[in-house]
């Protein structure tokens, strides 16, 4: 459903993303894991036609983001890790206006932007304009958006953070529902192992932009000899963090030639 | 088509939910019309062009057709800044039609809020010539805002912040502004400035305007009409290409 192939993309002569080559078939869920900065977002934007790579090629259900953008957004949906709501409108208005663009038919429409608000518990805030919502209320609208219509991928991009249990709960049990009951493939990140082991199929571990390893949790596991996801995320970017302190002076450059970037 | 009605749709909402800012934004014409109006009135008269409120405010409302489709469009700015952008960025419709909506939805905008300044110039003293003629006006009003909407959309495409947006206010719009005969008649300009004056679209809008408010004519409503059709067909054009080629 997700090809990749030695894709790269760089910021001047910061390769954000480097040389990353994998497949997610269909109905997998596969999750992308990786410290701050390791280029997953990145990732998820060339999937998503918000990118250009700067050279690789990807392809989703067999089509191109680049030669066809708006076939390959037909076949997904996602959250994304930055705000993306309309503060200036409301809640429901929000929801409304994703589901015109996504072509869900008004009846339909309005029954499933009831039942997401309701399972998100944001019903009661419908009409409330966005811009006076809590941090938390933001992030369960945006997923409940994401939820609006059913693509055949789903990415969701540290969809958890700042989410509280509850809402956490709700988002995965309906992931796994979708991803049973739909086949929906889902592509996501985060940074709670828990979850990853909990949901995935699949996990591949990305570091300063490069696929360090990918594989079963059990697989993962076996590989670098731990009895857990997190010990094995560690093991595996720990690797990366002595790597970089071996090379500081690289890495000085690099951080400075982002920062003159900014 | 949905999509271009949702955009549109949206664009009119936060329009109108701003009341604010459409009082503030009557504030800047108003000084135009009355301070001028009345300041110039006197030269005016005495150079034989008779009375200067009549011949301005048909400029002043031109004048906030323009600055508010432009404002509107460069919105987009802040849809980048606060993430809505993306949104319609990865929607599965061809982001022609999504740029296409936000930017008729920006002109209807800047028609209001010019049908609001050509009200309270009527209240000031202006007098249309003629009742018949007013759906003309309303035509080349709605002309200037699509033209200068696609023109915003299309700047708001490439500019990354605010900053730039300083910018293009300082060495587009305010020029386009100036330029257009608003202020001044076109007759009897010196050379350059009246080539730059018949390149610039808003000319043309302003024109059309006065034809059909006060009966005064400098181009021609036919040669008007023609130049703001093709202007708009471009800035579309433009405007859609840009869009698409966002990146975020
Ligand atoms: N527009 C940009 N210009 C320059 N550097 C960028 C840009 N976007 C991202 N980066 C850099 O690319 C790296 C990867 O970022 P990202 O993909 O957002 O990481 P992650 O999502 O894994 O936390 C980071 O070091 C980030 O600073
Ligand atoms: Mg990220």
């Amino acid at each position: 459903m997700i090809r990749v192939h030695e894709l790269v993309k760089t910021y001047g002569e910061f390769r954000a993303v480097d040389n990353i080559s994998f497949t997610v078939p269909p109905g997998e869920i596969f999750a992308f894991l990786g410290p701050n900065g390791a280029g997953k977002t990145t990732t998820i934007k060339m999937l998503t036609t918000l990118l250009k790579p700067t050279s690789g090629s990807l392809t989703l259900d067999g089509l191109s983001p680049a030669t066809h953008q708006t076939e390959v957004r037909k076949r997904f949906g996602i959250v994304f890790q930055d705000p993306s709501l309309d503060g200036d409108l409301t809640a429901y208005e929000n929801m409304d206006i994703h589901g015109v663009l996504y072509a869900v038919p008004a009846r339909l429409r309005a029954e499933r932007i009831e039942s997401l608000l309701k399972l998100f518990e944001l019903w009661d805030r419908r009409d409330g304009f966005v811009k006076t919502f809590s941090g938390g209320m933001k992030r369960r609208l945006e997923i409940a958006r994401g939820f609006l219509h059913t693509p055949k991928i789903l990415f969701l991009d540290e969809p958890t953070l700042g989410l509280d249990p509850q809402s956490r709960n709700q988002l995965w049990g309906h992931v796994k529902n979708l991803n049973e009951s739909e086949k929906t493939t889902v592509f996501l990140t985060t940074h709670y192992m828990d979850e990853a082991e909990r949901v995935a199929h699949r996990i591949a571990i990305i570091d300063h932009g490069k696929i360090v390893a990918q594989g079963t949790p059990d697989e993962l596991k076996t590989q670098t000899k731990t009895d857990s996801l997190e010990a094995a995320f560690l093991a595996l970017t720990g690797n990366s963090i002595r790597d970089e302190s071996a090379n500081a002076g690289a890495d000085n450059l690099r951080q400075f030639t982002q920062m003159w970037r900014r | 088509m949905h999509a271009i009605h949702a955009m549109w749709l949206r664009e009119v909402k936060r329009y109108l939910r701003s009341r604010v800012q459409i009082i503030a934004s009557l504030a800047q014409p108003m000084m135009y019309l009355l301070i001028l109006g009345f300041g110039l009135s006197p030269v005016f008269q005495q150079a034989g062009q008779g009375n200067y409120i009549q011949f301005v405010a048909p400029g002043v409302v031109g004048m906030s057709v323009l600055f508010s489709s432009v404002f509107s469009g460069v919105g987009l700015l802040f849809d980048r800044q606060f993430g809505f952008l993306k949104e319609t960025l990865v929607a599965p419709v061809p982001r022609a039609l999504i740029m296409i909506g936000r930017t008729l939805g920006s002109a209807t905008n800047a028609v209001l809020q010019g049908t609001l300044v050509l009200t309270v110039c009527i209240i000031a003293g202006f007098r249309p010539a003629s009742l018949a003629q007013l759906p003309l006006a309303f035509g080349f009003m709605i002309l200037i805002a699509i033209v200068f909407a696609a023109l915003g959309t299309a700047m708001g495409s490439v500019l990354k912040d605010m900053q730039g947006f300083q910018i293009i206010m300082n060495f587009i719009v305010m020029p386009i502004f100036f330029l257009s005969g608003a202020l001044f008649p076109l007759t009897n300009l010196p050379p350059v400035l009246k080539i730059l004056t018949s390149i610039d679209p808003l000319s043309y809008g302003i024109d059309g305007l006065r034809t059909e408010l006060i009966n005064i004519s400098h181009f021609g409503a036919s040669l008007d009409f023609t130049v703001l059709t093709i202007a708009a067909v471009a800035f579309i054009s433009l405007g859609s290409y840009l869009f698409s080629k966002i990146e975020i």
